[in-house]
């Protein structure tokens, strides 16, 4: 069996962000393994911890993404491949490159992130489903082998459902499927040896991204002392009432 | 011709469908071409009526229960009678499955989409990234796939007597649904409220919650929940804002003990005006508010309910 974890390597959201030449510049920020492809990491090591086989990190993008490769190595994934590409490209298109790939690995199943840190896109999953001709459970809270299919609980808009897929089949992760567990330190040192396959990304850009902009909204500020708190929840009333007119 | 996922509750049309519609009808005026509909589901013929008043034509699609193989698949059979846009409302599931249909089609997907225009035989877009921090100005050649993030369009009006066509759904290979898992609803809902009164971890117990609901009823509001909440059990998932839960942007926004981590931020830092009530004053959440109160949310939210009470009367 393999497993296959599909990462990006995104800013800590709680980096400060500039934007310099209308792009958002990045070289201050703190560069993470996405947290949501944490989950992915995660469950793709649990399943090899309970069924056997190999679990494989494919992470998508510059130089640098091999960091966060190497998280995931660190983590306990067996082997990395790194499908290198500079620049922005659409999920679209990473689903394209990556499709090769992926279809030379023939995965038991495919994980990755529900939504990504820097460009809030939720397509990936849904993309590289249809590259690999293969269903895709968006949202997961739930998975569970069972022999060539998967039982598996995911989120829709409203509630949940339980799910029967024939494998192979691309998972999305949701918080509560797992808590991914950190790197140890022999996990850190063992990671520095560990393959990782360098591939030069075939991609065909479907989206232009033009401009970039920090709107952060300027925020009033005005704090009050709430020491005698109904002296200040009326104040407070009162600017809701009469400042801000939305009450 | 642009096509239009018209999304529905097996009834009536949703306002997001609306919404998507007024957004096709403004890359017509660059595009030309029909405006068409696909209404996708089960038991149609109802919706059918509403739906066709909407569009030049609409094609009907008999699909069973949602999968995201099924819809996919009956986007692109109306999308291949040349569609050179696709618009649909945005949520979950069609960020998902559209991201099939963009992929089948080889077209750009722009997600989430806050303004759009077509110029040149391009499309624009204008959407949030970083987690809601960044607005990005994106564009792509046709074919184009677009979802319209809900509250960013005015809806359009009916226009006529679309003529209807029911398109078969080819056989897909999808998940097998084994059991739904219905979530309650009461109140107004989140993803519309225009307050929204969201309880944190600071709030102490489920049993305070009650208070938090007894505020957002006098406002007119829902209730919100961080995830810290959802994990301990007090409220249910359907109630969380941020990252991984919902999105919203009322025109006011209550934070009661909440310390205001970025994946919370990431589902609320636009709203309009944000107020937050917590004991530490260096809490990261004072930062992004327009007003708040340093305190203990047990003393203050009592009074600031006895607050609203005496305004209202
Ligand atoms: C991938 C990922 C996705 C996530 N998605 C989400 C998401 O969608 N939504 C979300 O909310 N979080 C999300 N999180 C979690 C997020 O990082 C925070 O852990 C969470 O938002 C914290 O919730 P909280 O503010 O209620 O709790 P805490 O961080 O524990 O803060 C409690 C606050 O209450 C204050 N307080 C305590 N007692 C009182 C009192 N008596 N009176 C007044 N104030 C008091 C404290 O000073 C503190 O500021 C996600 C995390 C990850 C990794």
């Amino acid at each position: 069996m393999k497993f296959i974890a599909v990462i990006r390597q995104v800013p800590d959201g709680e980096s400060r962000l500039k934007v310099q030449g209308g792009r958002v510049d990045l070289s201050g920020a703190t560069l993470i393994l996405d947290q949501m492809d944490e989950y992915a990491v995660e469950e793709a090591l649990r399943l090899k911890e309970k069924h056997g086989g190999e679990a494989v990190v494919v992470g998508f993008g510059p130089e640098r993404v091999e960091e966060a490769i190497r998280t995931a190595l660190a983590m306990g994934m067996d082997r990395g491949v790194h499908v290198v590409h500079e620049g922005y490209a659409d999920p679209v298109a990473v689903a394209e490159a990556l499709a090769p790939v992926l279809r030379e690995e023939a995965p038991t199943l495919v994980l990755t992130g529900g939504q990504q840190a820097d460009w809030d896109s939720q397509a990936l999953g849904g993309a590289l489903a249809e590259a690999l001709g293969v269903p895709v459970v968006a949202w997961t809270t739930a998975l569970e082998l069972e022999g060539e299919t998967a039982r598996a609980k995911h989120d829709l808009d409203e509630g949940a459902e339980w799910v029967r897929v024939r494998l192979p089949a691309v998972f999305t992760t949701q918080q509560g499927l797992n808590e991914p567990r950190y790197p140890t330190l022999p996990g850190i040192m063992k990671a520095k040896k560990k393959e990782i396959r360098k591939v030069a990304a075939q991609v065909s850009p479907k989206v232009a991204l033009l401009e970039e902009t920090i709107q952060e909204k300027a925020r009033l500020g005005k704090i009050l002392d709430g020491k005698d708190p109904v002296a200040a929840a009326e104040e407070l009333v009162r600017l809701l009432h009469e400042e801000a007119k939305v009450i | 011709m642009i096509l239009v996922v018209l999304d529905h509750d097996g009834n009536r049309l949703r306002k997001g469908s609306l919404e998507a519609l007024a957004r096709a009808y403004r890359l017509q005026e660059a595009l030309g071409g029909e405006v068409a509909g696909v209404l996708i589901g089960e038991g149609l013929g109802g919706v059918a009526e509403e739906a066709r008043r909407y569009v030049d034509l609409l094609y009907t699609v008999e699909a069973g229960p949602y999968t995201a193989e099924r819809w996919a698949k009956a986007v692109l059979e109306a999308a291949k009678k040349g569609a050179k846009a696709v618009v649909a409302p945005s949520s979950r599931q069609s960020r998902t499955y559209l991201g099939r249909v963009a992929f089948a089609l080889g077209a750009g997907l722009l997600e989430d989409t806050l303004e759009s225009w077509a110029e040149g035989g391009e499309v624009y877009a204008t959407r949030y990234a970083y987690l809601n921090r960044v607005t990005q100005k994106v564009k792509a050649a046709l074919p184009v796939v677009l979802t319209v993030k809900p509250n960013t369009t005015p809806p359009a009006e009916p226009k006529g007597e679309g003529r209807v066509e029911a398109l078969p759904l080819p056989p897909v290979e999808t998940v097998e649904v084994l059991e739904k898992i219905q979530e309650e609803k009461k109140g107004v809902s989140l993803a519309e409220a225009d307050v929204v009164v969201t309880g944190g971890r600071g709030m102490g117990s489920a049993e305070a919650f009650k208070a938090i609901e007894e505020l957002a009823a006098l406002l007119g509001g829902a209730v919100g929940a961080t995830r810290a909440v959802v994990d301990a059990g007090w409220r249910p998932y359907g109630e969380q804002v941020g990252q991984t839960g919902k999105t919203v942007q009322p025109t006011l926004y209550i934070a009661l003990g909440v310390s205001g981590a970025v994946q919370h931020l990431a589902g609320m830092n636009k709203s309009k005006y944000i107020v937050a009530v917590n004991k530490d004053p260096e809490a990261p959440i004072f930062k992004h508010a327009d007003y708040g109160i340093v305190g203990d949310v047990h003393q203050v939210l009592p009074a600031l309910i006895q607050a609203v009470k005496k305004l209202k009367d």
